[in-house]
């Protein structure tokens, strides 16, 4: 080092400044390099992941070295022997090479180590994004609860008001609102009014519904965004004015009835209420669609706890209603009750305490007929007693209506004579009927049994009332009762064709009918006929009395009787005909074998059922009048002549040897009429030797009768003649007749 | 307490639908083994006489002038027939039919006559049919119910 160079300036002496400098800048250079190492050492020790040691070591080798190197070449700065040399150069041959592996080393590390720092880098990024999600999905946890929590207040209540203030309230703190609104729509359905607010002031606020804001909402079904400034985003006034930040608003629907489909809610007609939602202005918040989920989940949550508070406070208002006609109802019933105590105890007392005076006016009004009266006095009587009469018919009628119309009137029933029934009915209006010259024919089916089983009076009754009616309502004519066995082929009530009796084995029906030749019925006036106090016209009571209940009446015993009775006119001035049929019960075997007599004889007592030997002349221009009445005389053994004419009459008469005992002239013919034919007989024959005359007549009038006894008859006589009435006609008249004539007749 | 032979099932269906009235019930009553065929004959009688009546009614109300007299005088014939039969219709509308007379109602007597007609037919077609029935069943050896009245 000291040998000659070819430096530019001079050599210089080792023991200077500089030198010492050196020595001095070696030797720390020397310390920090060991030092490092060993720092290196102690962290790598502490730090749990290290993974380049094997970079450590050759970099810890290589401080080493140079350390080292740096140190020996202290020993060079002044004069040192070769050794120091030679563990120099060693140490430096060493640091060349490890330095050099190093470098080679770092080409691969250094890349490894900058992206490192990229990583890291990255990674940091990521877990910032985490962090943001994690925050995230922590607040929709939460406001899932909050869902689960306000949906679990809303519905366990069913009032309506705490419903929508729980909702407001949960929903303002959940989502942390500045305000929360519910509008619902106003009675006449045009608008929509501020109900419930959390913060705000309802102060009466109406939106109409054609805003195209609300009309918006109410087209969907999801929240939407509304802007701050639609009139609907009303909260407290803070420094004079609204300060929302951004709103949301959504329908709830109001449903009426309680079936709800979700998402199958029928949009047309249906009342929607709105919920508006508004942030704070402060916060720069926005509305986040998760929030936006919440808001209509908790709108449909609302509506469906709305439509249930609804149905809860229609049925119970149901309830209280159907209550309150209960304790009406109550009531009403405890009045009708008394009411019908109280009349019936009137009638009890009315029945006995009206029908005694009524019975002895009636009975000394007969009696006082019977006595010496002047013509005057007698027809006061006669008033009296009718009045009296009808009086009494009234009072039984009512009374008997009102047991009827109660129910407390039973059948009373017992086994009696059928057949005999409707004779006694036709016996009580013969004397009426025969005053008005009417015929009142009965005619009875083959198949109608003997005896039944039922209420034989009220059956009487029924009979009598009807049979009476045709007889009062009918001027002339003939009123025909037909009775026989119902049966199905039978014309049915025109108005009423339901009813369709059946017969059994316990019981049977019977049709009885009653026409006659009388005033006729309006059809019109057929159904209310059975109404009580009703009569067809209102001039029948002034011309023919009457209650009006008679039919009334007897509906209810037809009723009482499982049967019906009805009326068929043609119309006014054509007659009626009554119909009605009725159930009665078969008797019991034994019964059958007790033969009730009848009431009446058909027959009159002492009347004879022979006239064997009696010659009759019957003179009739009508054939088959003369074929009839042949017959009839024939059944009861008379012998008949028949005369077509009053001529051929007078011509047999004077033919005949043997004189005839009785003359039937009909007296309506044509040339020569049966008065004139009574008269000629009358002058040819005198009078004890002359035949009976007896006048044949369809006529019934006063005029006719007196005519033919005027011109001598001895008998007048209604056609159509029946059997009895022959019978008892000629039995009365032979009877009459002197036995001397008789017997010289004979 | 049974007298002669009587009203069956049949007949009675036109007692209640007024066609035939009590009267038919005695000449019912009159038939017995002596005179089998009474009822027969003088039904057969009065719808051989009936027919011919209407006939003769109808020419005297063709005639020109008409007289009412005449007109009347059938009428009076026709009811006091079929009042002895017992066709209760048919005398009703007899009756009628004299008032329009007395009226010297022309257009009533000629509605009256169809009346009268329609039905007389009924009474002819209805009667007739039941009793070739009941004959039937008498020559077959059978028995008619009886009837008490």
């Amino acid at each position: 080092m000291m040998d000659s160079c070819n430096c530019v300036e001079p050599q210089w002496p080792p023991d200077d400044l500089l030198m010492r400098y050196q020595y001095v800048s070696d030797f720390f250079i020397a310390l920090a390099y060991f030092s490092i190492p060993l720092e290196l050492i102690y962290f790598v020790k502490k730090s749990s992941i290290f993974p380049y040691r094997w970079v450590l070591v050759q970099f810890g080798a290589f401080i080493v070295l140079c350390g080292a190197t740096h140190l020996i070449s202290l020993w060079t700065f002044s004069s040192h022997s070769r050794t120091v040399a030679v563990v120099l150069t060693v140490a430096k041959v060493l640091t060349a090479v490890v330095s050099c592996a190093t470098a080679l080393m770092l080409v691969h590390i250094i890349p490894d180590l900058l992206s490192v720092k990229t990583r890291e880098l990255f990674l940091k990024k990521k877990a910032a994004e985490l962090d943001r999600e994690m925050g995230l999905i922590r607040t929709q946890e939460e406001t899932g609860r909050h869902v689960r929590m306000l949906t679990h207040e809303i519905r366990s209540t069913l009032d309506r008001d705490t419903i929508l203030n729980t909702t407001l309230i949960e929903l303002g703190k959940t989502l942390s609102l500045e305000d929360c609104t519910l509008w619902m729509p106003t009675p006449d359905g045009q608008s929509l009014e501020l109900k419930n607010a959390l913060r705000a002031d309802p102060l009466n606020v109406i939106v109409p519904l054609h805003h195209p804001t609300i009309k918006q909402v109410f087209s969907s079904t999801r929240a939407v965004v509304i802007s701050p400034n639609s009139p609907v985003c009303v909260t407290r006034i803070r420094g004079g004015k609204y300060m929302t930040g951004e709103v949301v608003a959504v329908r709830v629907p109001l449903l009426h009835l309680s079936n709800f489909h979700f998402g199958d809610w029928p949009d047309a007609g249906a009342r929607y209420a709105l919920l508006v939602l508004m942030l704070p202005l402060d916060s720069a918040r926005r509305w986040h669609v998760h929030e936006l989920e919440l808001v209509e989940v908790v709108a449909d949550q609302v509506a469906v706890a709305l439509s249930h508070a609804t149905i809860l406070e229609e049925s119970m208002q149901a309830r209280d209603l159907l209550m309150d006609q209960n304790v009406a109802l109550e009531h009403a019933r405890q009045q009708a009750e008394t009411a019908i105590r109280a009349r019936n105890d009137f009638l009890a007392v009315m029945n006995h305490e009206m029908r005694t005076p009524m019975h002895a006016i009636i009975a000394l009004s007969s009696l006082l007929q019977e006595t010496e009266l002047t013509p005057e006095q007698r027809s006061m009587v006669d008033t009296v007693l009718k009045s009296s009469n009808l009086l009494a018919t009234l009072i039984n009628d009512v009374l008997d209506l009102s047991r009827l119309e109660d129910g407390s009137l039973e059948l009373d029933i017992q086994t009696f004579n059928l057949p005999s029934v409707f004779r006694e009915v036709l016996n009580l209006v013969k004397p009426i009927a025969s005053v008005k010259r009417l015929q009142v024919n009965l005619t009875m089916g083959s198949d109608i049994p003997d005896v039944a089983v039922g209420d034989d009076k009220r059956l009487l009754q029924t009979a009598l009332n009807v049979v009476g009616n045709a007889v009062k309502f009918t001027k002339e004519g003939c009123v025909n009762v037909i009775v026989g066995l119902e049966r199905p082929e039978y014309p049915r009530d025109p108005r009423y064709p339901e009813f369709c009796p059946i017969p059994a084995d316990q019981h049977f029906y019977i049709r009885v009918q009653v026409r006659d030749t009388g005033l006729g019925l309006n059809p019109q006036d057929i159904p209310m006929l059975f109404n009580k106090f009703v009569q067809a016209d209102s001039t029948t009571t002034r011309n023919y009395g009457g209650t009006g209940l008679g039919l009334a009446i007897c509906k209810r015993f037809v009723n009482l009787m499982d049967g019906h009775i009805w009326i068929e006119s043609e119309g006014v001035g054509r007659g009626s005909i009554v119909t009605f049929v009725v159930k009665l019960n078969v008797p019991e075997v034994n019964h059958l074998s007790i033969q009730i007599a009848p009431t009446s004889q058909p027959s009159g007592s002492g009347s004879r059922t022979d006239f064997s030997g009696v010659r009759v002349l019957v003179t009739d221009d009508n054939g088959v009048n003369r074929m009839v009445t042949r017959g009839l005389l024939n059944r009861l053994g008379c012998e008949v002549t028949l005369a077509a004419s009053g001529r051929e009459c007078l011509h047999i008469i004077s033919q005949r040897s043997q004189a005839f005992h009785v003359l039937l002239l009909d007296v309506c013919m044509p040339e020569m009429d049966g008065y004139e034919v009574a008269t000629q007989i009358q002058k040819r024959f005198p009078r004890r030797e002359r035949p009976l005359l007896v006048a044949l007549t369809a006529n019934t009038d006063r005029n006719t009768h007196e005519k033919c006894l005027r011109v001598g008859m001895d008998r007048v006589v209604t056609k159509p003649i029946s059997l009895e009435k022959m019978r008892s006609v000629l039995t009365e008249l032979l009877e009459r007749g002197s036995t001397f004539d008789l017997n010289q007749r004979l | 307490m049974v007298s002669g032979r009587g009203v069956d099932e049949g007949v009675f269906f036109l007692f209640w639908q007024g066609i035939l009235d009590d009267q038919f019930t005695q000449l019912q009553m009159l038939q017995d083994e002596s005179t089998p065929d009474f009822l027969e004959e003088v039904v057969t009688l009065f719808f051989d006489d009936s027919v011919k009546l209407l006939e003769n009614l109808s020419e005297s109300l063709k005639a020109d002038p008409l007289d009412y007299k005449v007109v009347d005088g059938h009428v009076h014939q026709f009811k006091g027939s079929s009042s002895s039969i017992g066709a209760q219709r048919v005398m009703q509308v007899c009756i009628t039919f004299r008032h329009c007379c007395d009226n010297k109602d022309k257009q009533g007597c000629l509605d009256h006559l169809a009346k009268a007609k329609e039905e007389f037919n009924i009474v002819r077609s209805k009667l007739g049919k039941m009793l070739k029935l009941e004959k039937k069943i008498v020559d077959l050896g059978g028995v008619l119910p009886f009837m008490d009245c």
